[in-house]
């Protein structure tokens, strides 16, 4: 048992690490880790994010894993992780890429034609395109399949009608993949094509949502007589149920490579510098048991994703503990964040960088935090997956299965 | 990255737990639970001809050298059986103990008849109800020998030899007793995990000989107890993970309202969060013994972290399976209550979980953090 790369994992990440330093600038490790999602939308950030990405393309470090006919560097899944872990300690953009690469790009590449891959991969890989997932509606998020947006037939073409939410980076984004009704009269999960779609397409309105913590990472998307080519069709007709499990398996994959690291540090300085009854908190106990009860998860974490490192080093599909990483994580963030501002007493509700400790990245985590907890499958949905997949639990009972899906029970708040 | 423990080390976590499950079986610890014995004296003769006592004792004294790692996964199964033996105090802290402190001569007379089990040792830290500091030890060792009471002792009526924290001069002292000199009085004491003995034990002027540097006993005695802790973290995590499969497979086969009760999701949900928190407990664990077998810098730290996560865990296991196994969870009939029991006397017998979190933080202040 030992963290060490074994010679080729070293040889991997020396070629990495040589390349990041002739490429970029080494991040101060003592720096206060800020959280960026507020930042995203900003077009300059953008443009910046979109340099780093075509550098990091010309030299292969994008898509690690994806074979090198694709733009990918035929890697293995820990040498991708070994470069998160260094690109991580450089000075870089926030990666805005992560739903096409993660997600989207493996989805052309498992059910796309040969026509499909060759026009839209090569530019995903190298961040010229941007890449949005149209998938959630105002009725449809956790129950993903209860999405009503229409596509009718008409000649070569498709016709799309209806609303699309929370579609992150649709502002910015040239291409979108979506989830469409085809069917209603059939069964929820039968009726259902996926597409990719012109986000320049007339018919499109995008409309920013502005989030809790200001930002508007998000939108909404009306869809009004948007014509989408057959052509553009990923997977059967009715077989869009499949195509999307695709990209949700390929969103639960991404594994993080330790999370929320260094923040702790944060939180203990934070505890040291702010007082309580004339002495540092640090020296109260209620925190001091607090601040060991975040450590040890957040060890805890860490330590699970470097078993899952570890079965990925070996060549194994990682166990269970991989799907622990949002769970625990995200509420833990919130916590931490609720913790800290806490410890500034009233100025914990100051959100002023100038005026809040550590330039109010608490307030703006405690803010941000509970997004972490809805995106990408919410604290409740993935317990239903650990209970159900994992540990093999017997499935609720249901009230949308073997009914058409115009029969399906529906509310108020779905509309 | 390798972090995990090797073919040779689960085949031997296979061949321990095969070996429980035959040996060691819920019967045998109720047996122990029930009556007035304080330990399986044959199981204990059984894991010994195994070698799980001397499994990290080197052969030149009659160990079977095996490591720190093979420790820790023994440990995981002996919690896991809930193995009604004094395989804690006697190879985590007294063994311990002599390993970091012993003289030769001392290691050579007394390791080989503690590995093959022929002779127990215990640990006496505690004299009160609260949690310890070293200027609260008031047993003395003044003139070769110690006086005062240590409570509770685990294993302290059965153990043939004790290490003893005494006040020695201005400072600690660890010192060894045999527990068949004179000057020695036992009693044991009930408890609520019958199936584990405890004791008090009253030394008065009994012969006792220095271990370790006199002076030294307050940092050693931690030492020894960090040891302890990632060894007892992983009898913990046995526990806990037992308890959480046991109450699975409770909840697929018991019915109501028509379903099985592992459909509710109010129930489904707390196993959720209970395997997350086993898996934590179970990573915290594996740093530990990372740390132990390396002889790390941060060992300490990986005390604290996978102590207080495995008590934790196993705590919340072995309450959740009474609560999902409703009224015949409260029987003395079901085994439920086993694990309720274990998991309280393993979270208390090295000092609670709220004293390893302080001590942590006190570890990031003093910046031994990795
Ligand atoms: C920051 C952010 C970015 C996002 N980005 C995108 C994006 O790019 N593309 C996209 O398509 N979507 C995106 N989403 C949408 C996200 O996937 C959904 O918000 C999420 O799946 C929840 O769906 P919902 O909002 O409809 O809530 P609902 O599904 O209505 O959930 C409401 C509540 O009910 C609970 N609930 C629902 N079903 C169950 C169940 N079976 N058991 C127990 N509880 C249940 C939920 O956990 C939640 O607490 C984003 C969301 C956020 C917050």
């Amino acid at each position: 048992m030992d963290f060490n790369d074994t010679p080729e994992e070293a040889a991997f990440r020396a070629e990495a690490r040589a390349w990041l330093e002739a490429n970029a600038e080494l991040a101060d490790p003592h720096e206060t880790t800020r959280n960026l999602l507020s930042e995203r939308e900003d077009p300059a950030t953008i443009a910046e994010a979109q340099a780093w990405q075509k550098k990091k393309a010309a030299a292969g470090w994008t898509c690690i894993t994806w074979p090198k006919q694709h733009g990918g560097r035929g890697g293995t899944p820990i040498q991708q992780v070994i470069w998160n872990q260094e690109e991580a300690k450089f000075k870089t953009p926030p990666n805005i890429f992560a739903i096409g690469l993660g997600m989207l790009g493996p989805t052309i590449l498992t059910h796309g034609t040969e026509d499909q891959i060759a026009r839209y991969i090569p530019k995903m890989v190298e961040g010229s395109e941007i890449w949005c997932q149209l998938f959630s509606e105002p009725g449809a998020g956790s129950d993903l399949a209860a999405l009503r947006m229409s596509a009718t037939r008409d000649g070569d073409d498709w016709s799309l009608n209806g609303q699309k939410i929370w579609t992150t980076g649709a502002q910015f984004s040239r291409w979108g993949m979506i989830v469409t009704r085809t069917d209603p009269n059939v069964s929820k999960h039968a009726g259902l094509t996926y597409f990719i779609v012109d986000m320049k397409s007339p018919g499109i309105e995008i409309r920013p949502i502005r989030q809790i913590n200001g930002g508007s990472g998000f939108n909404e998307v009306f869809f009004n007589d948007v014509r989408v080519p057959d052509g553009n069709r990923v997977g059967a007709v009715g077989d869009g149920w499949k195509v999307a499990i695709t990209t949700l398996m390929h969103e639960r994959a991404s594994i993080g490579s330790g999370s929320g690291r260094g923040t702790f540090k944060d939180l203990l300085r934070l505890a040291r510098e702010t007082q309580i009854g004339g002495r540092p908190a640090l020296e109260d106990s209620t925190v001091r048991q607090k601040l060991a009860d975040f450590y040890i998860a957040q060890r805890g974490l860490q330590y699970t994703s470097y078993r899952t490192l570890t079965a990925l080093s070996r060549g194994q599909t990682p166990g269970p503990e991989a799907s622990i990483g949002k769970l625990v994580g995200a509420p833990l963030n919130q916590q931490m964040a609720s913790f800290a501002c806490d410890l500034q007493g009233a100025t914990g509700a100051l959100s002023d960088p100038a005026a809040a400790p550590q330039e109010a990245a608490w307030q703006d985590q405690f803010v941000s935090a509970p997004g972490l907890r809805l995106a990408g499958g919410t604290d409740e949905i993935l317990r239903n997956i650990i209970a159900e997949r994992v540990l093999r639990l017997p499935p609720e009972p249901r009230l949308d299965k073997d009914v058409a899906f115009r029969d399906v029970p529906t509310g108020p708040a779905n509309a | 990255m390798n972090f995990d423990f090797s073919e040779d080390q689960k085949l031997l976590q296979k061949t321990a737990r095969d070996f429980l499950v035959e040996h060691c079986p819920l019967e045998a610890v109720r047996k122990v639970l029930e009556s007035s014995s304080s330990y399986d004296p044959a199981l204990w003769k059984g894991t010994a001809e195994m070698g799980w006592q001397g499994a990290a004792i080197p052969e030149a004294y009659g160990g079977a050298g095996f490591g720190y790692l093979e420790l820790a996964v023994l440990a995981e199964e002996v919690g896991r059986a809930l193995a009604p033996l004094p395989f804690a105090s006697s190879v985590y802290l007294a063994t311990e103990a002599i390993l970091l402190a012993g003289s030769e001569e001392q290691k050579s007379a007394l390791l080989p008849s503690l590995a093959s089990g022929d002779r127990i040792g215990s640990f006496a830290l505690f004299e009160k109800p609260g949690t310890p500091t070293p200027d609260a030890v008031e047993t003395r060792f003044e003139d070769g020998t110690v006086s005062g009471t240590k409570i509770p002792v685990v294993d302290g009526d059965v153990a043939d030899l004790v290490v003893v924290v005494a006040r020695d001069g201005d400072g600690l002292s660890l010192v060894l007793v045999d527990l068949d000199a004179k000057g020695v009085e036992r009693t044991r004491l009930e408890s609520f995990d019958g199936s584990r003995s405890q004791a008090r034990i009253r030394f008065d002027r009994a012969p006792a000989t220095v271990l370790g540097k006199a002076g030294e006993g307050a940092s050693l005695a931690q030492r020894v107890l960090d040891r302890a802790a990632i060894l007892m973290a992983f009898e913990q995590l046995g526990g806990a993970q037992r308890s959480f499969d046991e109450t699975k497979a409770f909840a697929m086969g018991r019915y109501a309202f028509g379903r099985p009760i592992a459909s509710f999701q109010s129930l489904k949900h707390r196993m959720a969060d209970l395997f997350c928190k086993v898996e934590l407990a179970r990573s915290n664990c594996y740093y530990g013994a990372w740390a132990l077998s390396h002889d790390a810098r941060e060992l300490p730290l990986a005390a604290c972290q996978a102590r207080v996560a495995a008590t934790e865990a196993f705590e919340l296991a072995a309450t959740e399976n009474i609560q999902i196994h409703g009224g015949v969870g409260f029987t003395w009939e079901y085994d439920c209550h086993l694990f309720y029991r274990r998991s309280k006397h393993l979270a208390l017998a090295l000092g609670n979980a709220n004293s390893w979190r302080e001590r942590l933080i006190q570890e990031l202040e003093s910046g031994s953090a990795a």
